[in-house]
């Protein structure tokens, strides 16, 4: 009885020895990879922005949450957030509409379908670099744009496109929508592939127009998609740098300035790192707190909050 | 009744060609639309792309006609420029590397987190995936810091393993259920034919989930291809320098030679554009596939 009973037993304890050593192999990898590059950074900027540190020597000149107190009532800050929420907003209430016609419209079978959605994405893939120095040279005063609107009897509507700061973050606002936009349709495009064609044809047959469908269908069940169109926007607006530091470096006079090129000029140009870690943390908390936020509220009840809900 | 129930049958047979070719035809608007749409998005690039065949003289008196005569000094100059294939080099290095490293890496964890019950599982899956909330570009600074301590600084190596960690959240997002998916009955019998977990891993687990590995590699490698800040902020001298940067560096160079920038710029879209057309079913797809998750 004895020897059957540790018999079976040795079999399974070597069983249990093999998986865990095929866990530590499996497991160990990324996991050193992941907690040394994305979350052993994170306790860095933290650590860091306790000091007064310009990037030489030891972290000598401590100074508790001086540099918080920095970021948080500069008024530069404030104008930088202020205008990574306009950018939030403009995309949430401009973007998306257009986004849910394109991709109501290029849900149809037509001819040409696969050719337009392939047009409509190009721009994504392009890099923020490419994307940023092309709009730069058309948008040039006297180039390209300026031309084009001319040659239409437009010339009045000719503006300094970047240099005038009432007009430079709308300026933004359009290359920023030519550049994302497409991955945005792609995404509804989706969400509208999976409504089951059943529920349009049932109201079509209750007698609903083709305005109706859409209005009280097909738009609701697009919900779900619509509440992550908007999170991952809000988050991009957020995290906004490539486009604007590349075309006015948040200029002029600050009026295009975001806190990723705030950042940008305080902690690494002018190379006060402590205080560039500051921002990181805030901007980090920012995010996290909007990602809770919504989470919360807005994607609560979606299968697709899975993002959220791991840390929610 | 009969034409009710006529209509009613075609419905069924073919609803969706049905209704959609009434409407589409009663609205030709939508063809206007899409017009519009197609110009705004098309427009710009092959703009700059037959920019860079003009003469700088001509893009500054009439920048907006066909290059007269056409120009093939503006494209032989950069594609015979060290600077330009320098940075396309860097950048494929980098890209490549984080990309091997983030497929091999992710699927590794994606098939432990899969195929394995053990304490801690979900938790750890959280982890990984808490990473989203975290962008790349947020850490740039902090990692730079990092680099510095450890020597990475102005390194291609120094870009590529962040950018492998910071793609292994959605890598393994996109994984998990697809290697979840594949029935336990192929494992119990690859097992009981003799073969170890691993083995089956890299000869039956590996191989049925291709497609996903090339959306997550293809994703992985656009966004590293792609970086701005971190290697703005990591590589300071001009030969590490990576496309984006060689993009943004020879514009604000060359200010004055226009066609050129045109030409520079237009060629940098190149690879991009390449890749996105060879494998565009399987970018959209995987993009498709990450958000529903």
């Amino acid at each position: 009885m004895a020897r059957t009973h540790s018999a079976a037993r040795r079999p399974n304890q070597r069983h249990r020895l093999r998986k865990r050593v095929e866990l530590t192999v499996l497991l160990g990898p990324p996991l050193v990879l992941f907690i040394g590059f994305v979350l052993v950074p994170m306790v860095f900027a933290a650590w860091y922005s306790l000091y007064n540190w310009s990037g030489f020597g030891p972290l000598t000149d401590f100074i508790g949450l001086q540099n918080y107190g920095g970021v948080l009532t500069g008024p530069d800050f404030h104008e930088a957030l202020e205008h990574n929420l306009i950018i939030a907003s403009l995309s949430v209430l401009i973007q998306l509409p257009i986004s849910i016609g394109m991709a109501l419209l290029l849900n149809r079978r037509m001819r040409g379908q696969t050719t337009l959605r392939l047009a409509v994405f190009a721009p994504y893939v392009l890099s923020e670099a490419t994307t940023a120095v092309m709009w730069l040279l058309l948008l040039e005063p006297g180039g390209p744009v300026d031309a084009l609107l001319k040659s239409v009897g437009l010339g009045g509507l000719v503006h300094y496109w970047l240099a005038s700061t009432s007009l430079v973050l709308c300026t933004l606002f359009i290359v920023i929508t030519w550049k994302y936009i497409g991955f945005g349709i792609v995404l509804l495009l989706a969400g509208l592939q999976g409504i089951p064609a059943e529920l349009r044809e049932a109201a079509a047959i209750d007698g609903a127009t083709p305005w109706q469908v859409t209005r009280r269908v097909t738009l609701p069940l697009l919900g779900p998609t619509v509440r992550i169109w908007i999170f991952l926007s809000v988050v991009g607006s957020l995290q906004l740098f490539d486009i604007v530091w590349i075309m006015t470096g948040g200029g002029p006079a600050d009026a295009s300035a975001t806190m990723l090129t705030y950042l940008y000029f305080n902690g690494v140009q002018r190379t006060e790192f402590g205080y560039g870690a500051t921002v990181s943390v805030v901007l980090f908390a920012i995010s996290f707190v909007f990602a809770l936020i919504y989470q919360r509220f807005a994607l609560r009840r979606d299968t697709a909050g899975a993002l959220t809900r791991a840390v929610g | 009744m009969a034409a009710l129930s006529a209509s009613a049958d075609r419905y069924s047979r073919r609803p969706d060609v049905v209704r959609e070719r009434r409407t589409w035809l009663s609205i030709p608007a939508s063809y206007l639309v899409i017009l519009l749409v197609l110009a705004i998005t098309l427009a710009p690039m092959l703009y700059l792309i037959a920019g860079g065949f003009s003469s700088t003289a001509q893009l500054n008196t009439d920048p907006n006609s066909l290059p007269h005569p056409w120009v093939w000094g503006n494209y032989a100059a950069v594609i015979t420029s060290s600077a330009f294939w320098q940075a396309v080099y860097n950048s494929a290095l980098i890209a490549v590397v984080a990309t091997g490293l983030a497929v091999t890496l992710g699927s590794m964890a994606a098939f432990a987190l899969s195929r394995y019950t053990f304490r801690g599982r979900e938790a750890l899956f959280a982890l990984f995936i808490a990473g989203l909330l975290f962008p790349l570009n947020t850490a740039a600074l902090p990692l730079f810091l990092l680099l510095q301590h450890i020597g990475l600084n102005d390194s291609l190596l120094g870009v590529a393993l962040p950018e492998a960690a910071f793609s292994l959240p959605f890598t393994i997002l996109i994984l998990r259920p697809f290697m979840r998916a594949i029935p336990g009955e192929l494992e119990d019998a690859a097992i009981v034919d003799g073969a170890t977990r691993i083995r089956f891993l890299l000869r039956i687990l590996l191989p049925l989930s291709r497609p996903a590995l090339i959306t997550v590699g293809i994703l992985a490698f656009v966004q590293s291809w792609n970086g701005y800040l971190l290697p703005l902020v990591v590589l300071t001298s001009q030969n590490h320098y990576t496309l984006p940067l060689a993009v943004t560096n020879f514009e604000s160079t060359y200010t004055q030679d226009t066609a050129r920038v045109f030409a520079f710029t237009g060629l940098s879209m190149v690879p991009a554009l390449a890749i996105f057309i060879f494998a565009q079913r399987k970018l959209v797809g995987g993009i498709v596939g990450a958000i529903k998750g």
